[in-house]
């Protein structure tokens, strides 16, 4: 049963996967932690960010990282093949379909039209992870340093670009000394 | 088959040692398939990625399914998608394995306590980019703010919102096209007959 879950989850992220990896991110999120509750929100938080340190894209990184705590290694092989498939079949039908200039042009500019949608999904998926369980210190009459430590990376991301990995590290020392 | 296996291999060393995912891989996959290679002339590459871009899906394994099957048909196309995910999968389970034992360990919670607000503003960073280059005006500001209306607050799934938004634009993009090609042809038309007026004219002229 949680294979079957697991191949339906994942061939739907990858037939409705439009705009990249953090695009998808917002979908596995909604199944993964709202829907199913494979996980808690920390948990999600966790494997986003060593999905996000490891080499290889993403949305393949989040699939095998599902796949694995929720059904093992097998689980893990099955929700990333899920996730390819629709790929696999888009191959052979897409490639004789789209590689004339008329119907390339309208799939871009469904694209550009469907650009906006796509930013509030991934807005909302941050927003959703805006919890006492990411922020532990929220709230509580202390220093809020996990509020310090977002908007700076916000701020590194956004404004200057800076490597998501170096954010990640220098959050990771800063959570080791000050919690 | 030798093909196939240098497919494997060249995108098995793009995927175990790219970070940042799709896009930080092109340069690379460019680099190998065009310029040492020569498996596919440079202009017909990039019209394929500009093809593959606008797809569902994994970026990274969408290039490697059309220039595996460009270069080497569908062992091609198997062969490159699997030397895009495996390094991955194997690194995923290694470190998720690694993770599951230790995640307790007071030093590993104090760590990841300082990482998941990190998290949450590398998520929403790139999302205020997007709305920055899609061009999203003060009309237009609706669409993305109803989006996080429903998934956020109604917890609606983001699958039926791309859905909807998918409906939505395709008939924005099929309403710009028609408009594009009438104002073509309007434009054509219009042109038409001036063309030999403006020679006969010239020609008057030219005899006077």
């Amino acid at each position: 049963m949680i294979y079957l879950q697991l191949l339906w989850v994942f061939v739907k992220i990858g037939v409705l996967g439009f705009g990249g990896g953090y695009a998808m991110l917002s979908l596995i999120q909604h199944e993964v932690v709202d829907h199913y509750a494979w996980m808690s929100t920390t948990d999600f938080a966790d494997m986003v960010a060593i999905s996000q340190m490891t080499p290889g894209p993403i949305s393949i990184n989040l699939a095998t990282y599902v796949g694995y705590t929720t059904a093992g290694l097998g689980g893990s092989l099955l929700a990333s093949f899920a996730l390819c498939l629709p790929s696999i079949i888009m191959v052979y039908f897409i490639l004789k379909l789209f590689m004339n200039q008329k119907s390339n042009a309208l799939m871009e500019n469904t694209l550009k039209g469907l650009k906006p949608a796509i930013a509030g999904l991934i807005f909302a998926a941050g927003l959703s992870m805006m919890n006492t369980q990411n922020f532990v210190d929220f709230g509580r009459g202390q220093n809020n340093i996990s509020v310090v430590i977002c908007v700076l990376v916000f701020v590194a991301s956004y404004f200057f670009k800076a490597n998501p990995i170096l954010l990640i590290v220098i959050s990771g020392v800063i959570g080791f000394f000050a919690y | 088959m030798k093909k196939a296996l240098q497919l494997f291999l060249t995108f098995f060393r793009i995927g175990a040692f790219t970070l940042g995912g799709g896009y930080a891989m092109l340069s690379l996959v460019e680099k190998a398939v065009v310029d040492q290679k020569k498996w596919i002339p440079t202009d017909e590459f990039w019209d394929m990625i500009a093809v593959v871009q606008s797809l569902p899906g994994v970026f990274a394994v969408n290039t490697a399914l059309y220039v595996g099957h460009r270069v080497a048909g569908t062992k091609g196309a198997f062969a490159a998608m699997l030397g895009a995910i495996i390094p991955s999968i194997v690194i995923i389970l290694l470190l998720a394995t690694v993770f599951r034992e230790y995640r307790d360990q007071p030093v590993v919670e104090r760590i990841f306590k300082g990482i998941r607000p990190c998290v949450v503003a590398l998520i929403l960073a790139p999302s205020l980019r997007m709305i920055k280059s899609a061009k999203v005006s003060w009309k237009t500001a609706i669409i993305p703010i109803a989006a996080v209306f429903l998934i956020w607050w109604c917890k609606i799934s983001p699958a039926y919102v791309i859905l909807a938004a998918i409906a939505g634009s395709l008939i924005y993009a099929v309403i710009i096209n028609r408009r594009e090609t009438a104002r073509l042809r309007d434009y054509e038309t219009s042109r038409s007959p001036e063309v030999p007026k403006s020679r006969s004219q010239n020609e008057k002229e030219a005899e006077s």
